[in-house]
């Protein structure tokens, strides 16, 4: 077999160093934020500013993975020149724009958000809510004694004013990956996100009813297993509240043994396939108890699917 | 997207009123029959071509509504079929709005009014006489409804009954006994009173009328009735003008936008025109639900054609080929003449292809809301559209730059969009004489309440307060006024000493009020204001849309701490209730989303400092 009219031949090697792709420019402006003048890429939010220079701004319905739906408003800030004050989670820099993220308006508004969370919603298993109820003297008790709500879907409802009407729903247990408790959730959007474009494309959940009645909530809310959940648990893995939380940690907290001074946390590479996601397992007693992704890792932003997820039970089955 | 469809599936009927809208179902894959031989082909296009129809959603839920009277799970399926949406999707919008019923319910409901200007003429009455026969709102063939634009007639209510052709009934003025005996027999009075609109119009046949002066005395279903009085002149001007010519026009009257926010028309369309995103949409907004609103509701009934004029001019000044026109879901009539008036323009050739041999094309689709305030904000008025929920956008983008369906938008209120052919009429500059300085031209006022002759009143800027109260011929014999709401829910309570605001933009602002929509609801003295305050309280949070949380909850603890300032039951005393109305005011101002939130404290607590005596402690004045 000779070398001639042999189909194939290698091409010529390249005397040239291959170069890295040009960096994309980037227009610098300026902006003024308390005081101090600062310049940044145009294309970034003022939160991403406020965060580049150490700034402390609180937010619960952003997340570094999920698209800005400025809802919470607890990141808003002051901008000389704006009637009202601009969410800083999804407002794009202007040159020229005067911040105060911290003026007593801005003040007043994110105790204001925060107490009326706080007096509808249970936050017991949401630390950063209560770290913020803390900063900003919030004190969601001056409504009234809690009352238990009924959804319903008139506006004639009866009122008395003399107690403060809450969110509260039984808790929906009716799977054995996950726990749903709404009377938990601040409607942060974040779960219908990553259910939908941002992450999963699944489309199990949405936000549904209107105003102080709107829930997230399956079609006609059937339970989980009649929906189009995959069990991704993605929005487990991005809900600020713990209004989803995995069952093994709610029947952890439920018989008093969950214990987060206890736990350890090491990542490794999910083993199920060979897209390679990050995971973290949390580990309390030698035991795996939940797993998460973290945010930053390029190849999974986060998000798992339901073996990365809750695929773990082979690591710990040791007596056979 | 996979879609997973769970159930129920649809009746016939469910089935026929869908494809009733959309066309029968091409394949399998949207919810009709296998066919097996080319199904292989279909299903490669079926999904794209079901996907581009996703913004009918609200469309196919008024098609099931109206034919069966609620929306069942069969149906919700099959309409996500047809459509592509998800399930959990299409459940989420249809349970935002609240003409949509997802339980069983008869097929004919009585949609009874107890909002601001009902309620004084009898309407809280007329509704607690209905839960004594009837049983509770909401539990069967009746039910409370925010303000239904009627206000000239109260008390008011509007039969909505489900069938092959659904109907609308307006009953207005209406009682009691009225509704049972219409429930019992199914037999409702004709419309008789809408017949002859000139009875919502008091001055109506004046020569001194521009906006009005076609209402109650041509057909408002016959275009030649419309031609013969001077109607589509301005069209085929508006062509000779070109663009350029147009917008010159509209910026030199200095016409501001009529829907509230009072934006100069002029700018907004000059910024349409410019962007060079493509293709560009018009909207008129007749989502007209600012209690104590009915001007745009009389311009659709009254003289339809003059609307669509207005949008056609409006869409070739700013480059669209296809408006909207967004109606208010509770306004049967002003559908049907707006439809038949459409049919009607496109027939003769003012609309549709090459308009009067110009070359130029536009046509108008109409889009029905669902008994949602919030539409009214313009951005969840573009979401409504596109078959969402009707939650507000954040601004900016502003819509001149992305608007409906992401695209550069004109959206103008209906009033404003009358105003188009006056202008070009008069011109630009002599438009601008009308009026004062910064508030020209014609502008509508809705009257009602407390005063001889409630109606949609025409002047030209100027008057006081005072001279318009007297135009409607006052208060009643031997009463006084009380206080006086300007500018509907939104806007702002005066009372009797601050009579002589001039109502202009200029001197309502300078008097810390508004104009808002032309609201004027005059309360006498026999009214217990803290009661209208709690009502109003209970619209926000009913209406809000529940997306942020300054006004999700803000507007839930506002109404809760009304309740106890009218038993005098405060949690620490009267003070500390007012001093975190206060708080609660300024939070849902600062940190709203959109105007609902930012406006809904400011009626209250106008009323407050505006008004003496109220909410005051027991023994006190």
């Amino acid at each position: 077999m000779s070398n001639d009219g042999y189909w194939f031949q290698a091409p010529p090697v390249s005397t040239r160093i291959p170069l890295p792709p040009a960096e994309p420019v980037v227009e610098l402006v300026d902006i003024t934020i308390d005081g101090r003048t600062v310049q940044a890429p145009k294309t970034s939010t003022i939160l991403d500013v406020t965060r580049s220079l150490g700034i402390d701004t609180p937010t619960l319905c952003f997340l570094e993975n999920l698209t800005p739906v400025n809802v919470c408003r607890i990141c808003v800030v002051e901008l000389t020149g704006a009637r009202t004050l601009v969410p800083a989670c999804s407002r794009k820099i202007e040159a020229g724009m005067v911040i105060q993220t911290d003026s007593p308006r801005v003040r007043l508004a994110r105790k204001m958000v925060l107490e009326f969370l706080g007096s509808s919603v249970d936050l017991s298993t949401a630390p950063q809510a209560q770290s913020y109820i803390e900063r900003y003297d919030a004190k969601p008790d001056r409504y009234g004694p809690r009352k238990e709500s009924a959804r319903t879907h008139d506006h004639a409802e009866a009122v008395d004013g003399t107690k403060a009407r809450t969110t509260q729903v039984p808790v929906k247990i009716d799977n054995d990956l996950y726990v749903r408790d709404y009377s938990k959730c601040i409607l942060c959007y974040k779960c219908v996100e990553a259910c939908g474009t941002d992450a999963q494309n699944t489309f199990a959940i949405a936000v549904a009813g209107r105003g102080f009645q709107s829930h997230i909530s399956t079609e006609a809310d059937v339970p989980l297993p009649d929906s189009a959940c995959v069990y991704c648990g993605n929005c487990i893995g991005v809900c600020p509240t713990g209004a989803l939380m995995f069952k093994s940690e709610f029947d952890m907290r439920a018989a008093g043994t969950w214990d987060e001074s206890k736990q350890t946390q090491t990542d490794t590479i999910c083993s199920f396939c060979g897209v390679g996601c990050t995971l973290t397992l949390h580990v309390q007693d030698n035991s795996i108890v939940k797993v998460t992704s973290p945010l930053d890792v390029e190849v999974t932003h986060g998000h798992l699917c339901i073996k990365g997820r809750f695929g773990y039970q082979y690591v710990q089955n040791r007596d056979e | 997207m996979d879609l997973h469809i769970h159930g129920d599936t649809a009746s016939p009927q469910e089935r026929e009123a869908v494809d009733g809208l959309l066309g029968p179902a091409p394949s399998a894959w949207m919810g009709g029959l296998r066919n097996l031989n080319e199904e292989g082909r279909i299903a490669l296009v079926g999904g794209q071509e079901s996907r581009t129809q996703r913004h009918r959603l609200i469309e196919a839920f008024h098609a099931v509504q109206g034919r069966i009277g609620w929306v069942s799970e069969g149906a919700l399926n099959y309409i996500c079929q047809r459509l592509s949406v998800p399930p959990a999707e299409a459940y989420g919008v249809a349970t935002f709005y609240h003409l949509f019923s997802l339980s069983p319910r008869p097929s004919t409901v009585v949609h009874v009014c107890d909002d601001i200007a009902c309620r004084i003429k009898g309407g809280e009455n007329l509704c607690q006489d209905l839960e004594k026969t009837l049983g509770p709102s909401g539990s069967g063939s009746w039910q409370r409804s925010p303000c239904l634009g009627l206000c000239e007639r109260a008390p008011a209510a509007l039969t909505l009954q489900a069938a092959t052709t659904p109907r609308g009934i307006t009953l207005a003025p209406t009682s009691g006994e009225e509704i049972t005996q219409g429930l019992k027999q199914n037999a409702w009075p004709v419309d008789e009173p809408f017949q002859n609109l000139s009875r919502s119009i008091p001055p109506s046949g004046s020569r001194e009328l521009r906006l009005l002066k076609r209402i109650g005395k041509i057909d408002p279903e016959s275009i030649e009735a419309y031609i013969l009085s001077g109607g589509y002149a301005r069209l085929k001007q508006a062509l000779a003008l070109g663009s350029e010519g147009v917008i010159r026009e509209v910026l030199d009257s200095k016409l501001m936008g009529r829907g509230g926010a009072a934006f100069p028309t002029g700018r907004k369309w000059e910024a349409v025109a410019k962007a060079p995103a493509k293709p560009h949409y018009l909207v008129c907004n007749a989502d007209e639900s600012e209690p104590g609103t009915f001007k745009d509701r009389l311009l659709m009934e009254g003289d339809p054609f003059a609307v669509l004029e207005g949008m056609t001019i409006a869409g070739l000044a700013t480059g669209c080929e296809k408006g909207f026109l967004y109606l208010r879901g509770e306004y049967p009539l002003a559908g049907k003449r707006l439809a038949l008036a459409l049919d009607l323009a496109r027939f003769a050739g003012f609309l549709g292809e090459n308009i009067l041999e110009s070359g130029l094309n536009f046509d108008i689709e109409i889009r029905r809301g669902a008994g949602a305030y919030i539409c009214g904000e313009e951005t969840a008025l573009f979401n409504s559209i596109e078959g969402k929920r009707g939650e507000p956008r954040n601004k900016p983008p502003f819509p001149v730059q992305e608007g409906v369906f992401g695209k550069p938008t004109v959206i103008n209120n209906v009033e404003t969009l009358v105003n188009i052919p006056l202008i070009l009429k008069e011109g630009g500059k002599a438009y601008a004489q009308l009026g004062t300085e910064s508030s020209t031209g014609p502008k509508l006022f809705c009257l009602s309440g407390h005063v001889a002759r409630p109606g949609v009143y025409e002047t030209t800027f100027g008057p006081t307060l005072r001279q318009m109260i007297e135009i409607a011929g006052g208060v009643p014999e031997g009463r006084k006024i009380q206080a006086i709401l300007l500018g509907g829910a939104a806007g702002v309570f005066v009372g009797p000493d601050q009579l002589d605001i001039p109502l202009t933009f200029e001197g309502t602002r300078a008097a810390n009020a508004t104009l808002g929509s032309g609201v004027i609801i005059i309360f006498d003295d026999r009214v217990d204001m803290t009661d209208i305050l709690t009502r109003i309280a209970e619209f926000f949070r009913a209406e809000s849309c529940g997306q942020c949380v300054p006004c999700r909850v803000g507007t839930v603890r506002q109404e809760e701490l009304f309740h106890r300032l009218r038993s005098q039951q405060p949690l620490v005393s009267r003070e500390e209730e007012l001093n975190l109305l206060k708080e609660i005011g300024q939070v849902m101002r600062d940190a709203s989303i959109c105007g609902l939130g930012q406006t809904a404290s400011s009626a209250v607590e106008s009323a407050l400092k505006n008004l003496k005596g109220l909410f005051a402690e027991r023994g006190q004045p």
